[in-house]
């Protein structure tokens, strides 16, 4: 297999490593150092794809960022990637390459229809086509546009491939390793900064290693080589290759990704694929450098059309010919680099430049070395369907509006430049405002709205000998401001050959009765017959444009679009371009991928896992989980072939019977000392607090401002100054800080503090009529009667040498204590419960049995405190204190919170005793009234009252207890029930509340 | 993502803060007498300036302090943080 565009001695590949890839099937070879591009041009491959909309055959246009076209799906070590820019994706052994949006296949691909239907597909035919009858969206337009339409295709498999970020500080970061990149790198670090270079392409020196010039007598890639190498060997110096900063967020926030594994063949175990920089620095230089952009003509689409540049950058880079009788169209001086190129290996290019005849240095080259060049010429038309053939070429008339004559000319190429653009993406995105420039017809920087400073080609500074002093000065001068220090580097001398202006020619007129196809944007298919057509229906702001005729909008982000784009508004409104103005600039610069942007956290990593110190023990003892916020709790305790349901009622029985334990670790805890404690608690809660005497635990009620209800929990005092605060689970980090708040900033005068004691305490409950039993025979030496330890009593115990909290506090209506151990002996604890306990039939429960065994005596939780009620709503209001004030009580006179028939808790039962009525469902009276059915209330918990032995929930509706005993629908349209209800009392076990207290 | 300086721990990455909203806000007295419209104000009505805007910020991962920060809510450009019994304007 020959790679018959292959040179033989130019270019940096190592052209000693043969590597075999597939494209779209095929065998082909390339070299070390190739991207998946010059490897295939190197092969004489051009047709790699189909165009968005007509299908039209596409070949490679650039050789970098810049490059619309060639979007493929990339197969490499088993992930298969869609949309890969085959000009940015270095040739690693073993890629597997396919065309996209082509079927059967990019040699022959039925869509192409479209092409020759293109009448049909104007400027913003989505919105004119697909509008009527609206039915047809979903099942019809829509599945159809997207397989006609389609990019590549994403993966369903889960990315096995691994990603990571990383965080960073540094005085400087710089943006490009071009010469305005390496000469600010340069003078800065030397100058003692902290500076971070990022290269996008995996070889330093961007322009320096195709343009021919020398620095220092250096040519420039030799000058590049220099001072990276002694870059790297700073220690103030981060240099980066295969790094591209895609994003320029807030504060100097730069967002860089770097592609540490996609080279690599054998990727070394824990080496990432990608990583993803946060990179926090005090200035940003902007050395993006420039990207060249085409002239508009007809058919400018077709395969072996590129960029001259890009045909520069194959020869000197990869060694590779675009093209063996390039023709090489032009507006300025730069393109003819590319003919001098050519001619160097043998080749014999045609250069039509649009200018009038003139001399400059690098024309007089040209014409030395006897290349033909036709002034005042253009190219109208290229030839050929999937590969340039030849060209219509003619001479412009005087004003450059027609043609004087038509010509056809052999190429097989043609290499296109219409000047150059500033890559002004970064500094538009750190809020820069760009301006125009006419000099150069394109937008470059205005004033810094950040730390930022553009350098080089990226602000316009098109000359070498410019480059570098601007680069070298501007360098020392950041670094100065930090550093303080005062070693200022001189700039090398430099040549280059000098430069004729260009010409602001940028698109071929089109000869009478010729109707080719112009694009001005290669990736979304918009031509010059699109964007005028948008305008002679009216829309005006290039906004507008932007979204009427997709312009600019691919990934590429019109790259070498937007410019010829704006030049074309601005014609036909007989405007200038800086009137027309541009569209916003947004990241990321490039597509990066989701696996770089989710990093580590994935599965396991995606939020931390927080485990009571009991955990193994419920993992043991066939615990099913569930999460709580951070928190794994087991949800019941899984023997034999028991489901939920039934696990969860055995549990609940146990603990109305007998004695059952579970795990209350997960209770927020807070510790609160103070000489004003008592005084802080009286009023964050809602209920009175000043007189609770030392070594009791009390209820409490916590609202917002707003009068809701924030969370409830007991509150013990454990010495004069000292109480331990609980909170629920899903509420304890904002409690504290609502606590901090009120302490820090409402009520600084008060002496108290407060800290999370969550992690330090791990809690169990005993809760059953034999809890007592238990108890004792843990505590032996202490006195747990009724009488020595009554309901809301606290003390404190030795449990086998542990110092254990005591609280005789119940959520589930029985007879119950809280105990609670430091956490490193929750284990322990727990164990020597299972222990003693055994003897009195003590069985584990889990928030299931917990949240039956809180239904059904009605006390409230989560569903009933969803942010919605005030204390009156659920049966609270005799904790809501008359004599005092506390936060939130202003709230509760609000007119509305006091209405008689507000929606308040009650209880329900189905009529039928069996059927589980579904949380969430609605309270109707008709269940077959018409929509919108009007709604009495919800079902806010359900479970099954193992008490009375049938299904109770518990309900929020209007009118509250007044509805007792009636009858009501409680409809569930997601699950399709509808089931009658009588409502009863919220309390619909033990009413008197006699066990708690027994 | 912005760049905060705690005024007691220094500058932190806005991952660690929480924000509190209006900065300026103060709470009415307790036991006092409110009017409606006083108390409408307090707990529900929040100018959103374009520009200058004092703000509440709390460390939460860091020293849990909540503290002042005046922020342009344009530009996010933050002139100055203050402890809450320091004077900001």
């Amino acid at each position: 297999m020959s790679q018959s565009h292959r040179l033989n001695n130019e270019g940096l590949i190592n052209r000693n490593k043969e590597i075999v890839f597939k494209f779209n099937g095929k065998k082909y070879i390339g070299y070390e150092g190739d991207t998946l591009a010059s490897a295939l041009l190197a092969n004489g491959v051009h047709l790699v794809g189909r165009s968005f909309k007509y299908h039209r055959p596409r070949g490679f246009f650039g050789a970098g960022v810049d490059e619309p076209n060639a979007k493929l799906q990339v197969k490499l070590n088993n992930h298969s990637e869609p949309n890969v820019n085959a000009t940015e994706i270095e040739l690693v052994e073993g890629i597997e390459a396919t065309s996209q949006n082509c079927w059967p296949s990019v040699e022959f691909d039925i869509g192409a229809i479209n092409n020759f239907l293109n009448k049909f597909f104007p400027a913003g035919f989505y919105y004119k086509t697909f509008m009527w009858p609206k039915s047809f969206w979903y099942k019809v337009y829509e599945p159809f546009i997207r397989k006609a339409a389609g990019l590549g295709i994403a993966s369903i498999e889960k990315d096995r491939e691994r990603y990571e970020h990383k965080y960073e500080y540094c005085d400087l970061l710089v943006t490009g390793s071009g010469p305005a990149g390496l000469s600010s790198a340069y003078s800065a670090a030397k100058n003692g900064a902290k500076v971070i270079l990022a290269e996008d392409k995996p070889r330093f020196g961007g322009s320096l290693l195709i343009d021919d010039v020398t620095i220092d007598n250096l040519s420039g890639k030799e000058w590049a080589d220099k001072i990276i190498t002694e870059l790297k060997e700073m220690p103030n110096v981060i240099v980066k290759n295969r790094s591209q900063v895609f994003g320029y967020y807030d504060h100097n926030m730069m967002v860089m990704f770097e592609r540490t594994g996609d080279h690599l063949k054998d990727k070394p175990k824990h080496t990432p694929r990608q990583r993803l920089w946060y990179i926090r620095a005090k200035e940003v230089l902007l050395s993006t450098g420039s990207i060249e952009r085409p002239i508009v003509f007809g058919n400018n689409d077709t395969p072996g059309v590129f960029l001259s540049a890009a045909a520069k950058e194959y020869i000197k880079v990869y060694g590779v010919l675009v093209g063996k009788k390039p023709l090489i169209f032009t507006n300025n001086d730069s393109a003819y680099e590319t003919a001098l190129e050519f001619k160097k290996q043998g080749i014999d290019p045609i250069i039509l430049d649009t200018r009038e005849e003139q001399s400059s240095e690098l024309i007089d080259a040209a014409k030395n070395q006897n290349i033909k060049i036709k002034f005042s010429h253009a190219v109208i038309a290229a030839n050929g369907y999937k590969k340039v053939k030849s060209a219509q070429i003619g001479k412009l008339n005087k004003d450059k509006t027609g043609f004087e004559n038509n010509e056809k000319i052999d190429c097989d190429c043609i290499c296109v430049s219409g000047f150059w653009t500033p890559t002004v993406h970064l500094a538009s995105q750190s809020g820069n405002k760009l301006k125009f420039n006419d000099q150069i017809d394109a937008f470059i920087p205005d004033k810094s709205k950040q730390h930022e400073i553009s350098i080089g080609a990226s602000k316009g500074t098109f000359t070498l000998k410019d480059t570098l002093e601007e680069g070298f000065k501007i360098g020392f001068e950041v670094s100065k401001n930090i550093t303080k220090k005062n070693n200022s580097t001189s700039t090398p001398n430099s040549n280059e050959s000098k430069k004729n202006s260009h010409d602001k020619f940028w698109c071929s007129p089109m000869p009478k009765g010729k109707n080719f196809k112009r694009f001005v944007d290669f990736q979304n298919d918009v031509a010059v017959s699109d964007i005028e057509v948008a305008l002679r229906e009216g829309y005006r702001s290039i906004e507008h444009v932007k979204r009427y005729t997709t312009l600019g909008m691919a990934t590429d982000q019109g790259r070498t679009s937007n410019l010829n784009g704006l030049q074309l508004v601005a014609d036909v409104e007989k405007k200038i371009v800086p009137q027309v103005g541009h569209t916003t600039f947004r990241p990321p610069f490039t597509p990066i991928t989701i696996g770089t942007i989710v990093g580590r956290e994935v599965d396991m990593e995606y939020m931390p896992t927080r485990k009571t110190p009991m955990h193994t023990w419920h993992e043991k003892n066939n615990a099913v989980f569930v999460d709580a916020g951070a928190w794994k709790r087991p949800r019941y305790y899984k023997q034999g072939k028991e489901n939920l349901f039934e696990a969860s009622k055995r549990e609940a029985k146990n603990v109305r019977e007998h004695v059952g334990i579970c795990d209350v670790t997960t209770l927020g805890k807070i510790d609160i000392k103070g000489p004003d404690a008592a005084e802080f608690l009286n009023r964050v809660y809602t209920n009175a607090w000043l007189k609770l005497p030392v070594g009791k635990a009390r209820y409490g009620v916590m609202l917002r401002e707003d009068g809701i209800v924030m969370d409830d929990g007991t509150t013990t005092r454990i010495s004069e100054n000292h109480y331990h605060m609980t909170t629920t689970t899903a509420q304890a980090a904002n409690v504290l800080s609502h606590l901090e708040y009120y302490l820090q900033i409402v009520w600084p005068e008060l002496n108290v503090n407060v800290v999370s004691t969550t992690e330090q305490w791990a809690g169990a409950a005993l809760a059953g009529p034999k809890s007592r039993d238990v108890l004792a025979k843990l505590f032996p030496n202490i006195n747990v009667s009724n009488e020595a330890l009554p309901f809301m009593g606290y003390i404190e115990g030795d449990l086998f040498g542990v110092k254990a909290k005591i609280f005789r506090i119940s959520f589930s209506g029985e007879l119950a204590y809280e105990i609670n151990v430091e956490s490193d002996h929750g284990l322990f604890m727990w164990e020597k419960m299972m222990e003693i306990g055994k003897d009195f039939n003590i069985q584990p429960y889990g928030t299931e049995a917990l949240s039956t065994l809180r239904i059904e005596m009605g006390h409230v939780a989560g569903p009933e405190l969803d942010g919605r009620t005030v204390p009156y709503d659920v049966s609270l209001e005799g904790l809501v204190s008359k004599k005092k004030d506390f936060i939130g009580k202003r709230s509760l006179q609000k007119e509305a919170f006091n209405k008689a028939d507000r929606q308040k808790i009650v209880g329900l039962v189905p009529t039928d005793k069996k059927s589980t009525i579904p949380e969430g469902s609605h309270l109707v009276v008709d269940k077959n009234a018409k929509l919108p059915n009007p709604k009495l209330g919800h079902v806010s918990s359900s479970c099954w009252s193992v008490e009375n032995n049938n299904p109770f929930s518990l309900a929020i509706v209007k009118d509250g207890k007044n509805m007792i005993g009636k009858k009501l629908f409680a409809v569930s349209p997601l699950k399709k029930t509808a089931i009658e209800v009588e409502i009863i009392s919220s309390h619909y076990v033990d009413r008197e509340g006699k066990r708690v207290r027994s | 993502m912005l760049n905060i300086k705690c005024p007691y721990c220094g500058d932190r990455s806005q991952k660690e803060f929480a924000y509190g909203g209006d900065g300026t806000v103060v709470r009415p007295q307790l036991n006092q007498e409110v009017t409606d419209e006083k108390w409408d104000e307090f707990v529900y009505l929040r100018k959103s300036p374009r520009g200058k805007h004092i703000e509440l910020w709390h460390h939460i991962a860091g020293c849990r302090q909540w503290f002042r920060v005046q922020r342009d809510t344009v530009t996010h450009e933050i002139f100055k943080t203050a402890k809450i019994n320091e004077e900001i304007k």
